[in-house]
């Protein structure tokens, strides 16, 4: 196979992974406009739901373990679906239309999340697990009640102190299974099943199972969503609601429901991103980092809001860093005599880091001449 | 007019933005099938008056009955749900949606809500023809007429039992003023429902059975159009 197609195969890959990772930011930074920046830390939640999921079809052997990744899917979105709305009702809610606080608050998170899945034990899940049954029932019954918000403030320090003196009595307990941490501060790996080991052979190269199987994915995903959003009848609520939430309001449209519903699902897309990525390599608390800058780029690149910039940003900005990182751009330059020094300077940049470090000075240059991206508002919509 | 017969009251409200004291007092009232229409100049308290009824400002003091019942402490969709329709100033379309979305948009407000429900009555292009050949485009790529249009349409999908129409005639070209004020009158004599107006078109002001004239916050005159002078209409009127 020719280096080109065999670079364009890896750069579309590349860009798949970045896609995926920024279609649930597409949604809840394009579309909501809140700076999410907890978004990577859902990523990782949804690897690290893959790999409790691969643990639990380990268990139950062949030939389970080999479809293990298709209910992994629908648990990593869960799981980072479930955060996405806890996160909403409890923080971002608070923080609509003021972006500034809302990076800080989800900056707070994402480390607060890192240090979760660090720590995470047996412990630390009975006294949340206490907490939330005492607070959250007493809630239910004083809003019955209709006894004011001091019982309530009142319960919740009650709650908090009952679940941590809880917590310490378990633990004095000394019993490792329950003080253990279940992930620790270390990367797990999460095994592919065999099928998606090794790749179609051609020529000299080999396409990876696992790199078609997140092709795939990315592509299920994109038409979903974009089903989802324009021929659903949530979909327009939302598109409504992101659009003029007053509006949208005095139309009768549930506004909290649908933010609740929009922000569940841009998190349940990370965390399917987060499945993808386990099939590339290992699961970390810091995996999310890797990958928040990337998709914010995609999301900025492809003009906030466009799903279809989203998906033309990541595959531009996969297939330049694999063509520029692996040298493949330099080695194709070079056969052309004009373009010798051309070709040297792409042979300067042709590491993976050095590869960012071109393509961030490219997207600097190119937001100078379209600061909106690629696929900018027109029209009167522009003013509204 | 007895209390039952009262589609809208609102009892003593006084209203703030922060510490600005913007609706002193108020008292107002529309029967069932009435139109009737609030006039001042401009800064007098009347969109503040029409967003707080349909809960997107809240009172410090006084109620807002809705068929007798109150609704200061029920959240603005569930007042849209319970039969209030809102056509606002300025329009507020939703900008990247078609026209036809625009509308379904508006089913919303029903209380079997859209479920599924892809179809435009064809009443709806009876009042607005021209929204008929315009259904795929973008509704922030209309015109501020028939913006308009879609607007008071969008707001009739909900079948309302209460219309707030907020100055429907403002940066309007006048043919298209005749044909929304005709609108109105359909609508009015078609479905019976009742209408709160904002208006400064003297034209569209007469139609109303009611008016009430508002100065700084508060109510200061108020009776039956007919009897609306030239000296009222001066002085309240930004004409």
């Amino acid at each position: 196979m020719l280096p080109i197609l065999d670079g364009l195969f890896n750069g579309i890959s590349i860009g798949s992974v970045l896609l995926i990772a920024a279609l649930g930011l597409a949604i809840v930074f394009g579309l909501m406009g809140v700076i999410n920046l907890a978004h990577g830390e859902l990523m990782m939640l949804g690897g690290y739901g893959t790999f409790v999921v691969q643990n639990v079809f380990k268990e139950l052997g062949e030939p389970w373990f080999n479809l293990y990744i298709f209910f992994a899917i629908p648990v990593a979105f869960i799981v980072a679906a479930l955060m996405g709305l806890i996160l909403e009702r409890s923080v971002i809610r608070f923080l609509y239309g003021r972006p500034l606080e809302t990076l800080l608050a989800t900056w707070g998170v994402s480390l607060i999340l890192q240090q979760f899945v660090r720590s995470v034990n047996w412990v630390m899940v009975i006294g949340m697990g206490v907490f939330c049954l005492l607070f959250f029932g007493a809630m239910f019954f004083l809003r019955r009640l209709r006894i004011g918000n001091w019982a309530l403030w009142l319960m919740g320090w009650l709650s908090l102190g009952i679940a941590i003196v809880s917590g310490i009595l378990i633990g004095k307990t000394g019993q490792e299974a329950l003080t253990k941490a279940w992930f620790s501060a270390r990367n797990v790996d999460v095994t592919a099943p065999e099928w998606l080991r090794g790749g179609v052979p051609l020529g000299n190269f080999q396409l990876p199972y696992a790199r078609l199987f997140i092709i795939g994915l990315t592509i299920i995903a994109v038409v979903g969503i974009y089903w989802f959003l324009n021929a659903s009848d949530w979909g327009l609520r939302i598109r409504s609601v992101t659009q003029n939430r007053t509006m949208s309001s005095c139309l009768g449209i549930p506004t909290a429901q649908v933010d609740a519903l929009t922000f569940a699902l841009g998190s349940g897309l990370a965390g399917i991103a987060g499945c993808a990525i386990t099939l590339l390599g290992s699961v970390g608390p810091n995996t999310g980092q890797n990958y928040i800058v990337d998709t914010f780029m995609v999301v900025v690149v492809g003009g906030v809001g466009n799903l279809l910039g989203t998906i033309v940003a990541a595959m531009a900005i996969g297939i330049l860093s694999y063509l520029i990182g692996s040298g493949t751009l330099a080695v194709l330059l070079v056969q052309v005599e004009p373009l010798k020094p051309l070709a040297d300077m792409f042979l300067f940049f042709a590491t993976t880091s050095m590869a960012k470090v071109l393509i961030f000075a490219l997207i600097i240059a190119f937001l100078q001449v379209k600061p909106a991206g690629i696929f900018p508002q027109k029209g009167r919509t522009v003013e509204l | 007019m007895s209390e039952s017969n009262l589609m809208l009251r609102v009892a003593d409200i006084n209203v703030y933005y922060g510490e600005s004291h913007i609706l002193r007092d108020v008292d107002l009232s529309v029967g069932k099938g009435e139109m009737v229409c609030l006039i001042g100049r401009n800064g007098v308290g009347k969109t503040t008056l029409l967003k707080t009824i349909m809960g997107l400002l809240q009172t410090r003091t006084g109620e807002v009955y809705f068929d007798d019942a109150p609704i200061s402490k029920i959240t603005t969709d569930k007042r849209a749900r319970l039969g209030i329709g809102y056509v606002p100033q300025g329009r507020e379309i939703i900008p990247r949606v078609t026209v036809k979305d625009n509308l379904l948009l508006g089913l919303e407000a029903r209380r079997e809500g859209r479920r599924g429900k892809k179809e435009i009555p064809e009443e709806v292009f009876e009042l607005f023809p021209v929204l008929k050949t315009m259904l795929n485009r973008q509704g922030g790529d209309l015109s501020g007429g028939q913006q308009q249009q879609l607007a008071i349409a969008r707001a009739l999908m909900g079948n309302p039992q209460l219309l707030l129409l907020d100055e429907p005639t403002e940066g309007i070209q006048p043919s298209i003023i005749l044909e929304i004020e005709a609108a109105v009158r359909r609508i009015i004599a078609a479905t019976g429902i009742s209408v709160l107006l904002v208006e400064q078109h003297l034209h569209f002001v007469r139609q109303a059975d009611k008016y009430y004239a508002m100065q700084k916050g508060g109510i200061v005159a108020s009776g039956a159009t007919k009897d609306l002078s030239n000296e009222v209409i001066q002085q309240f009127l930004a004409v």
